[in-house]
């Protein structure tokens, strides 16, 4: 299980990035949006025993990262974190996909191994592009941008409210199971008999702050409207970012660039 | 300018589960002046404030604040009149950066977009906290969550500023800072401290709550002076009126 | 039980996300009509709270092994079914931008899962059926038990669906629903017991907050017939979208390509209607044979797979070599593109 500490170091750590000044930095959040989405469809776009085919589709999480100026090795083990999951999921295709795909020498490869080797794969480049997302969008960015892509305004502006508090209740959340850890002698004492009494006062407590919240807006004017400044535009640059990135995907999903390379290589050394 | 008189009359406050936190509590204030509560844990000083903006209805009793009483017709203006800074910023700042969140309130009052932008800079400089404008709120210590706190308040520009245990959780360099800014700030004033020194720094009157009535109101100094009364509060003399234990000097 | 990107096709991703957004829409527009304004922060913090919650630990009763609070139920209860749907939805954005729990297209299907069942049908219909106004301690634990349990296992059983539908990952449907449903009758049972212990301790400390989940849309005002009717034309909807790309085209993406650029080689397999109508009739048979690893590598590698659907293995040979050796070279490309646009940044 994930520490509560660490979590939130994490959550703060990726938020930041997003404060960071780049060219990817500076172009409207509807377009990275956009084009994160057109990547992710185009990836899992690919029949179950497409493995060599993705590979060229790293271009778009580099390319973007290094414009962006994240920190690769931040992002490389944040997507490792989420391996050995995509890894449990795919080890039943070999299990139950046992016919044999491709013989290279002595060892014989199944499609299921195939197709196991195509989900980590396709884990990695999908959790990677979200991550990257983020990294050079900002959550307020993308939930503005998903605003003005037409999802409605209750449920952005709660979205907004979710993210603020994360921060505050998470360490909130912490403090207390902290409390209750040092006071319980191994495992007992962490059990339901407390874990009740104790979400119980988190969630007693939340539901006063949020009146308190409310008060608050109530303080300065608030009468159910939001008002936000519009900070950035759709331009031509926006256009030409994701024609350009869809244009690339497109054709990498109908050609197989790596194999297309391979060749290449393979025929000149032969 | 007798409009921005606060004036409270009975008020009598039980919460829902039966603690009588304000039995009887009457008390004026008049324009301009600086006024600390204070009293012990539990004594009533954060219900007492939270009546003043209308957050908390009273059982029996009557607030009035400037020439209206206050009521469901009058609270939008009232709200607007009385500025609070809550004991726990993280109430207060609810929005993405804390530019929308300073802005929040002179959207809401219908200003154009120049102008909200205009009086944001404006208090933020105020309180010191101009290099935070584009922070989200949860990347900001808490001393400087406080100072956006208070500029959120100010950018409505109240005519009441009221204040829970402003200084708590401050470092000395901080509560100074905020010290300067309430001095600076020229309309009345009323705060609950646990910070006595500043009291006596900050307000020429000072009201002693205990058990949810009003123990004494009067000149600060006279009330840090009245070793009895402070004894029964449980409340003690400011340091600044003690002498000094270290070096020996003082009285 | 998050839904994971990697194991979605775009057509079923594509359509729960549909779906999805359909129900946040209506939902957003019922919380706006008939809620006051400070639902709307409460919402929010609320779901916030649920990430707190999720990430403080409790022993699991018998068993020594520990667990975590879902939160689904939980939020219907406090919030109503519109609002509570919302929160969920939220949450799970979060999740999927943050912790890379799911993914971005599989969000749909996960706010479907997660959401639409406790929010939409086990609150309403079994909790407070079950539990009624004033409900004591047992009956209580007792509604929320099977509201619970109810709830996954619609949840669990839509997972399995969609991951069969899409046909990245060969668990054969009835394995998989073996696999799925006990597990997430356990889950379902702590998450009941959970959920009852809290709101039991909030309803004897704070009563009113419980009640305040109670008024704003009650199930009177929720027919069943309504939604018993609007779920089975999404099903039905969804049935027919993922079916009809799925036997047109194992994948979505490759037959719009081929419409878009009007290309004949990328449609590979089908030709005229029998084959259409033989696959549809394949994919509505509930168990769907998904044999089309020839089918499917056969269009991938167009000319060179001359030897028929027997698929001569050691005639891959070629092809893979090729493909293994482009792969690396293709990653090795990004990755150096990467770290000169990277210096160039840094200098500039
Ligand atoms: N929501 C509530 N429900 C029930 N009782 C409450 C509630 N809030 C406060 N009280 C009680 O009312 C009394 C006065 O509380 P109040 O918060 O006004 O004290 P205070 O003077 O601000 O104390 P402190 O110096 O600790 O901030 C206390 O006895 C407290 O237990
Ligand atoms: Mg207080």
């Amino acid at each position: 299980m994930r520490s509560i500490d660490g979590a939130v170091l994490d959550l703060k750590r990726l938020d930041l990035l997003a404060t960071g000044d780049s060219v990817i930095h500076r172009l409207d959040a509807r377009a990275k949006v956009l084009t994160t989405l057109v990547f992710i469809v185009t990836v899992v776009s690919f029949n179950r025993y497409e493995f060599t085919a993705l590979f060229p589709f790293f271009i778009y999480p580099v390319v973007t990262a290094s414009l962006g100026n994240l920190p690769g090795g931040y992002i490389v083990r944040k997507i490792i974190m989420v391996i050995p999951f995509a890894f449990v999921v795919g080890m039943l295709n070999p299990i139950f996909d046992r016919e044999l795909f491709v013989r290279i020498g002595p060892f014989a490869i199944t499609g299921g191994w195939i197709s196991c080797a195509s989900i980590i794969l396709r884990t990695v480049l999908t959790v990677g592009a979200a991550f990257i997302l983020v990294g050079v969008t900002g959550f307020l960015s993308v939930c503005e941008a998903l605003e003005r892509l037409g999802t409605p305004r209750t449920f952005t502006v709660q979205l907004l409210f979710l993210y603020r508090y994360i921060f505050v209740l998470t360490e909130e959340g912490a403090r207390a199971s902290r409390a209750r850890e040092l006071r319980s002698c191994g495992r007992k004492g962490l059990g339901l008999a407390s874990f009740g009494p104790l979400i119980g006062h988190l969630l007693i407590r939340t539901w006063l702050r949020a009146e308190r919240i409310h008060m608050a807006m109530l303080a300065r004017g608030f009468t159910g409207e939001f008002h936000s400044r519009q900070v950035s535009g759709f331009g031509w640059r926006e256009l030409f970012y994701v024609a350009g990135w869809s244009a690339v995907f497109v054709v990498l999903r109908m050609e197989n660039g790596a194999q297309w390379m391979g060749r290449l290589v393979t025929g000149v050394l032969s | 300018m007798s409009h921005h008189i606060v004036e409270v009359k009975h008020l009598q406050h039980i919460y829902a589960d039966g603690t009588v936190a304000l039995q009887d509590v009457s008390l004026t204030i008049h324009h301009g002046e600086s006024v600390a509560i204070i009293g012990a844990n539990g004594a009533g000083k954060s219900t007492l404030l939270l009546h003043l903006n209308g957050y908390l209805t009273a059982n029996s009793g009557e607030i009035r604040i400037g020439d209206f009483p206050l009521t469901k017709k009058t609270l939008p203006e009232i709200r607007r009149t009385v500025g609070m800074v809550f004991q726990d910023a993280d109430d207060q700042l609810f929005m993405p950066t804390v530019f929308d969140d300073v802005a929040f309130g002179p959207f809401n009052l219908g200003l154009p977009v120049d102008e909200v932008k205009q009086r944001v800079k404006a208090v933020l400089e105020q309180v010191g906290a101009a290099h935070l404008q584009e922070k989200p709120p949860y990347h900001l210590s808490g001393g400087e969550k406080k100072r956006v706190a208070i500029a959120t308040v100010l950018s409505m520009s109240p005519d009441i500023l009221v204040m829970d245990e402003p200084t708590s959780g401050l470092d000395p360099f901080a509560r100074r800072q905020l010290m300067g800014l309430l001095r600076d700030f020229q309309h009345t004033k009323i705060f609950t401290s646990h910070d006595l020194d500043m009291v006596v720094e900050l307000c020429q009157r000072t009201i002693v709550l205990h058990k949810g009535i009003v123990k004494a109101d009067g000149p600060t100094l006279e009330i840090f002076n009245d070793d009895a009364l402070l004894a029964e509060c449980r409340l003690e003399k400011p340091l600044s009126m003690q002498g000094c234990p270290v070096c020996g000097k003082g009285r | 039980m998050h839904m994971a990107d990697a194991l979605l096709s775009p057509a079923v991703g594509g359509t729960m996300w549909g779906v999805a957004a359909g129900t946040i829409a209506y939902s957003s527009m019922k919380v706006k009509k008939e809620l006051d304004d400070s639902k709307v922060p409460l919402m929010g913090v609320l779901g916030a709270f649920i990430f707190a919650a999720q990430m403080i630990n409790f022993t699991i009763p018998a068993t020594g092994s520990s667990g975590h609070l879902g939160g689904g139920l939980l939020l219907a209860i406090l919030l109503g079914p519109y609002a509570a749907f919302l929160t969920i939805a939220s949450v799970l954005v979060v999740q999927s931008l943050f912790f890379a729990d799911g993914g971005i297209l599989a969000l749909g299907c996960n706010i479907f899962n997660l959401g639409f069942f406790p929010a939409f049908i086990a609150y309403p219909f079994i909790y407070r059926k079950i539990a009624g106004s004033q409900p004591s301690r047992t009956r209580l634990s007792i509604a929320a038990i099977i509201a619970a349990v109810v709830g996954l296992q619609m949840g669990a059983f839509s997972v399995v669906l969609e991951t069969v539908s899409s046909g990245i990952s060969s668990l054969p449907f009835s394995t998989f629903v073996v696999l799925m449903q006990p597990i997430h009758l356990a889950i379902g049972i702590v998450e009941g017991l959970v959920t009852a212990t809290v709101v039991s301790f909030v309803a004897a400390a704070r009563p009113e907050i419980i009640r305040a989940g109670n008024d704003p849309v009650t199930p009177g005002r929720l027919p069943l017939r309504n939604v018993l009717l609007s779920f089975l034309a999404a099903s039905l909807l969804i049935g027919g979208i993922v079916s009809w790309f799925a036997s047109e085209n194992p994948d979505g993406l490759e037959w719009a390509i081929a419409k878009v650029t009007g290309t004949e080689e990328v449609t590979g397999t089908e030709e005229g209607v029998h084959t259409i109508l033989a696959s549809l009739q394949e994919k509505i048979a509930f168990l769907p044979d998904y044999s089309f690893k020839q089918e499917a590598a056969g269009a991938a590698e167009g000319e060179n797979n001359v030897d028929g659907p027997e698929g001569d293995a050691s005639g891959r040979l070629g092809t893979s070599v090729a493909g293994g050796v482009g792969a690396l070279i293709s990653l090795a490309l990004a990755f150096g593109i990467g770290f000169v646009l990277r210096r160039r940044q840094q200098f500039a």
